[in-house]
């Protein structure tokens, strides 16, 4: 499962670098370089047989009744993105190092950083889509992250929150998208997506499918109208802007168009949605990009127009623009991050990034200005540059439009477009190096550290090396791109630098003349501009948008909440017991079945009176608490007797061993509760509850008696039938809970485990003063810890420790389990720490009962994961019968491993929640009868 | 024997509804403690009342209780002490935190 390892590389290198980063800051860096180069290296093997023509798709069982599989896929398309990823990625941890200063925390920064990678390398090599979304998600929440990576600034903070909700949104759409195109081809497999094209786009779903699905491309994508979230995420630090919107996040989009291209392209809706957005943000970004006086800004803008060239080349359509666009993916990702970079080291070595204070740098950073220089030429397509190359098919591919009557647009949007792209291109070098000499700058500007510009060097030289021999450097990996994304041939394309005089190379001079007049004659536009500001303030729009949505909430919550709980629950019984009776009215079903009754003997009744009598004593006497605790355990016991009556052994265990283990808790709490409860209702407002509460009874009763009355027919023939043969146990509950319902279990013992560590930062560093009087007043007796009462439960332990291992080890066949022996230890071990004081335990008992939960997590997992070793889906079990000395035949099944996870997280939940209130009880301040008893008014 | 788990039920419920519908914490735990009773016990006999037939398989017998609602109501039981632990504590943070256990956080 090479894929799969690739993509959780990062993942798990994200934990090592945080851990690692404890040692030293510069660990951290030296770390993620290993993890993204381990990542690389993995990949660079499975690329021979791409570059081969093969298309790699591996897969692991994970719910395969709904069509979900954890599946990976590398063809050209995916290897492309994949090692942009990768290799801009390892420049970027490069450049990071020598950017952070010494107060950013190294680690935080690459975990971070390493969690993103994972998650878009997750995006450009899966092969199911439903898990192309999930990291499609996981990309917004890394991104969120890392943009918000300096918490203290306030715009980091509503930059990171307006990407996530922009981007999330449109997660939700695609996730929309994707169920209607899984439920139009059948299947969620790209494989199949790809080839079903006909299908799709025939089918009456298309439309809103359509829509769906680039509702979430293009608000990845920054395309406008969403593109306001992008030049807010410029607060993110210049590292991670230069990685976001180069290579990765902003990229996933053109890449999601790149990947359905051959399914959902070659209709007019397509054309018209995609090359429509596409257009206009490729104009309205060129302008304001042109307008920006923040570096940043500007490559943030430029970057956006950059895109929408991208989505423009896609919804033209045509195999040609196809190859152009993913050409453009490359040199995009290549020329902008080293833009960002340079701008980064301009930020760090001057300390603004104001176009309006920076001029003349190139006589401080000669290196730098000349690396910058190029790379700009290179985005305002200059020849002899990358940028060129895949700027001239675009401009061929744009006359495509005159097909179409309003096409004539297209070439014209085209070239404006590139005017603004040269005139700020020139902007970004002619004003920042150049342009006379710096004045009033907050530090006096040198070259940066040799390394730092290492990084922008590299890409500096592919840009020329591309840009001057196109075909030995690019060609091959782009045809091969090309061809996944087309899936077909890919057309003929010549990547030679000049074409002869045709219209394209006039565009291009137009561009590049144009550009010139626009940037020295800027002072017009400028104050044109200013004029008009403010015309296009999508954030405005966005922020009143939030506030509406907020005050929207207010008011409902207002409407609904009326600050008593009381009140609510009341109106929530009332409304049930409403729906009840009016569904049994308007049903003509009689109440009492047909089924032939049970016989009451003696035994039964008097159970149920004494369980009926202790339950309504509860109420009674629920003022005085202590009391109705102890009717309370009555009841429970009534209860575990009506579970053995019928036939649920398994049940009375557990409901036996969790009423003691609650009730130990309920005094354990009760103790800094006060003793009673006063007596604050009306005797109207009792009567009323009592009415409530009695026709709630009432009505639950009828439903029992409605059902029990009726003949059953059960759905457990299945499991009752395959217990033994399948799942390899006699104890069918068992075998459901480890077994045939692993999952639900799984998700349970996680539920617990949460429940656990919720309760346990509750109670961290909560301080009550319990009462040292019992009700009547008197002290409470001195002697905590009763000799006999210690010595007993100490002697009992092993005894209660043997039993408890018994039960999990026949839990298969015979009454017993995970759960039920991980009560009976918690039950054990919490006898020890109430006989003889939480600290005298705790001594004996190091284990940190964290741990145990989280080791119980694990094996439960590694169960469920060990079935994939062997090519089962996720959790199937196996069994096998051992002949072991002197116990004799021994069944061995590897549900009783995930038996033994759950038996962890048990003990450890229990254990933990128990705990954590009695060192509440050793933090209480309760010697000294002086102080006054707290007294509660009756 | 229909009837009289019907009427235990209805208890249970009843008892339940009445303390959830008090002003204090504690009494509002011990009636949700009632509802999972009930819900428990609800759940396991809409498996009908089978006696004496648990459904552990062994060889020759052919009848058994459903297992099904067992298997539900056995991680029911699980949870439900987790969620009535955690309503607990919540309680005790309540009353740390606003110096009473009223249930809106207030004498009334």
């Amino acid at each position: 499962m090479n894929l799969l390892l690739i993509a959780l590389t990062p993942f798990i290198g994200a934990i090592f670098v945080a851990v690692i980063s404890r040692l030293g800051r510069l660990h951290a860096a030296w770390a993620a370089g290993a993890v993204t180069l381990l990542s690389l290296i993995l990949l660079l093997p499975l690329a021979v047989d791409t570059f081969a023509g093969q298309t790699l798709v591996q897969r692991l069982s994970w719910i395969p009744t709904v069509g979900l599989d954890v599946a990976f896929r590398l063809d050209g398309l995916a290897l492309l993105f994949a090692l942009l990823i990768l290799g801009i990625g390892l420049l970027i941890i490069l450049y990071a190092r020598y950017y952070l200063s010494e107060r950013d925390d190294m680690g935080r920064f690459y975990a971070y950083l390493l969690l993103f990678m994972g998650s878009m390398l997750g995006i450009a090599l899966s092969e199911n889509i439903i898990q192309l979304l999930i990291f499609w998600e996981l990309t917004s929440l890394s991104s969120f992250l890392l943009i918000s990576y300096w918490q203290h600034r306030h715009e980091s903070r509503s930059g990171a929150r307006m990407a996530l909700a922009v981007t999330g949104g449109g997660g939700l759409a695609l996730l929309g998208g994707f169920l209607l195109l899984g439920e139009i081809v059948g299947s969620y497999d790209l494989t199949v997506i790809l080839a079903s094209g006909d299908i799709i786009r025939a089918h009456p779903f298309y439309l809103p499918m359509l829509i769906l699905v680039l509702l979430g491309a293009f608000t990845k994508s920054a395309q406008f109208p969403f593109h306001f979230w992008l030049p807010n995420a410029m607060a993110a630090p210049t590292p991670v802007s230069a990685y976001l919107h180069s290579a990765t996040m902003v990229k996933a989009g053109v890449f999601l168009l790149a990947r359905l291209f051959p399914a959902l392209s070659g209709t007019p809706e397509w054309f018209w949605l995609v090359s429509t957005t596409g257009l206009a943000t490729l104009l309205i970004a060129a302008l304001i990009a042109f307008f920006k006086h923040d570096l940043k800004g500007l490559l943030a803008y430029s970057t956006i127009s950059h895109l929408g060239l991208i989505t423009l080349l896609f919804g033209i359509g045509t195999p040609l623009a196809a190859v152009a666009g993913v050409f453009h993916i490359i040199n995009h990702a290549i020329f902008k991050a080293s833009l960002f970079m340079a701008a980064g080291i301009i930020d760090h070595e001057t300390g603004t990034r104001d176009m309006r204070r920076l001029r003349g740098l190139w006589h401080f950073m000669p290196h730098t200005a000349l690396l910058a220089t190029v790379a700009a030429a290179s985005m305002a397509g200059v020849p002899l540059f990358n940028g060129f190359l895949s700027k001239e098919m675009f401009f061929t591919e744009t006359l495509y439009g005159f097909d179409y009557s309003w096409g004539w647009l297209l070439p014209a949007g085209a070239t404006l477009a590139g005017i603004f792209a040269v005139a700020y291109s020139l902007r970004f070098i002619h004003n920042v190096f150049f342009n006379g000499i710096p004045v009033d700058l907050p530090k006096t500007p040198h070259e940066p550290p040799r390394w730092m510009k290492v990084p922008v060097e590299v890409l500096v030289a592919l840009c020329l090396l591309v840009g001057i021999f196109p075909v030995l450097t690019v060609e091959p990996i782009l045809s091969l791109a090309a061809a996944s994304v087309l899936q077909g041939p890919v057309p003929e394309y010549n990547l030679a630098i000049w074409h002869g005089f045709n219209t394209a190379l006039w565009m291009s001079v137009i561009a590049l003349v144009g550009g010139g007049l626009v940037y020295f004659r800027r002072h017009l536009i400028f104050r044109l501009h200013e004029q008009l500001s403010d015309r296009w303030e999508f954030k405005k729009g966005y922020n009143q948008l939030i506030e509406k949505l907020f005050r929207f909430s207010t008011v409902v919550t207002r409407l609904l909440d009326t600050h008593s709980l009381q009140r609510m629950l009341f109106v929530f019984m009332l409304f049930i017991m409403a729906l009840g009776v009016s569904g049994f009215i308007a049903g003509d079903a009689l109440l009492t079945g047909d089924r032939a009754l049970l016989p009451v003997n003696g035994v039964s009744l008097l159970v149920a009176l004494m369980l009926m009598i202790a339950s309504i004593g509860t109420v009674f006497l629920h003022q005085q608490r202590l009391v109705a605790l102890i009717l309370l355990g009555a009841v429970g016991l009534g209860v575990v007797l009506i579970f053995v009556k019928f036939s649920a052994p398994d049940l009375a265990l557990t409901q036996l061993s969790v009423e003691v283990v609650t009730i130990v808790l309920l005094l354990l709490a009760l103790y800094f509760l006060p003793q009673y409860s006063p007596a604050e209702s009306s005797k109207l407002l009792k009567c009323r509850d009592a009415v409530v509460a009695i026709a709630a009874g009432g009505g639950v009763a009828a439903l029992v008696w409605a059902v029990l009355t009726r003949p059953q027919q059960t759905i457990a023939d299945y499991f009752l039938a395959n217990s033994v043969t399948g799942g390899g146990g006699a104890n069918v509950v068992n075998v459901i809970l480890v077994d045939f319902r692993g999952y639900d279990t799984l998700g349970e013992i996680t539920v617990l485990a949460l429940a656990g560590l919720g309760i346990y930062a509750m109670l961290d560093q909560l301080q009550l003063i319990g009462s040292n009087r019992d009700v009547e007043g008197r002290l409470w007796n001195r002697d905590m810890h009763p000799v006999i009462m210690a010595t007993f439960t100490r002697l009992l332990l092993p005894l209660a420790l043997l039993v408890s291992v018994y039960i999990l080890l026949r839990g298969h066949n015979m009454p017993g389990g995970g759960f039920i022996a991980g009560l009976i230890t918690a039950a054990a071990l919490i006898m020890q720490y109430l006989a003889n004081g939480v600290a005298w335990t705790q001594q004996r008992l190091p284990a940190n009962v964290h741990s145990v939960i989280g080791y119980g997590l694990l094996i439960a997992v590694l169960t469920g994961l060990a079935s994939w070793l062997f090519g089962y889906p996720f959790l199937t079990s196996t069994f096998s019968h051992l002949h072991w000395p002197l116990v004799g035949e021994f069944e061995l099944a590897s549900a009783m491993a995930f038996d033994l996870g759950v038996y962890l997280v048990v003990v450890g939940a229990t254990l933990l929640i128990i705990i954590n209130l009695g060192l509440m009880h050793s933090r209480s301040p309760h010697s000294g009868a002086r102080k006054p008893i707290r007294k509660w008014k009756h | 024997m229909e009837a009289l788990i019907a009427l235990i039920l209805g208890t249970l419920t009843a008892c339940g509804v009445y303390l959830i519908l008090r002003g204090r914490t504690f009494p509002v735990v011990l009636g949700l403690t009632f509802l999972s009773y009930a819900v428990n016990l609800f759940l396991l006999v809409m498996g009908r009342l089978t006696i004496g037939k648990p459904p552990i398989i062994m060889e020759g017998v052919t009848d058994y209780a459903d297992p099904l609602p067992q298997a539900l109501v056995l991680t029911a039981i699980v949870i439900g002490f987790a969620m009535t632990a955690f309503v607990i504590v919540l309680s005790l943070k309540a009353q740390a935190e606003l110096g009473n256990d009223h249930v809106d956080g207030k004498h009334k």
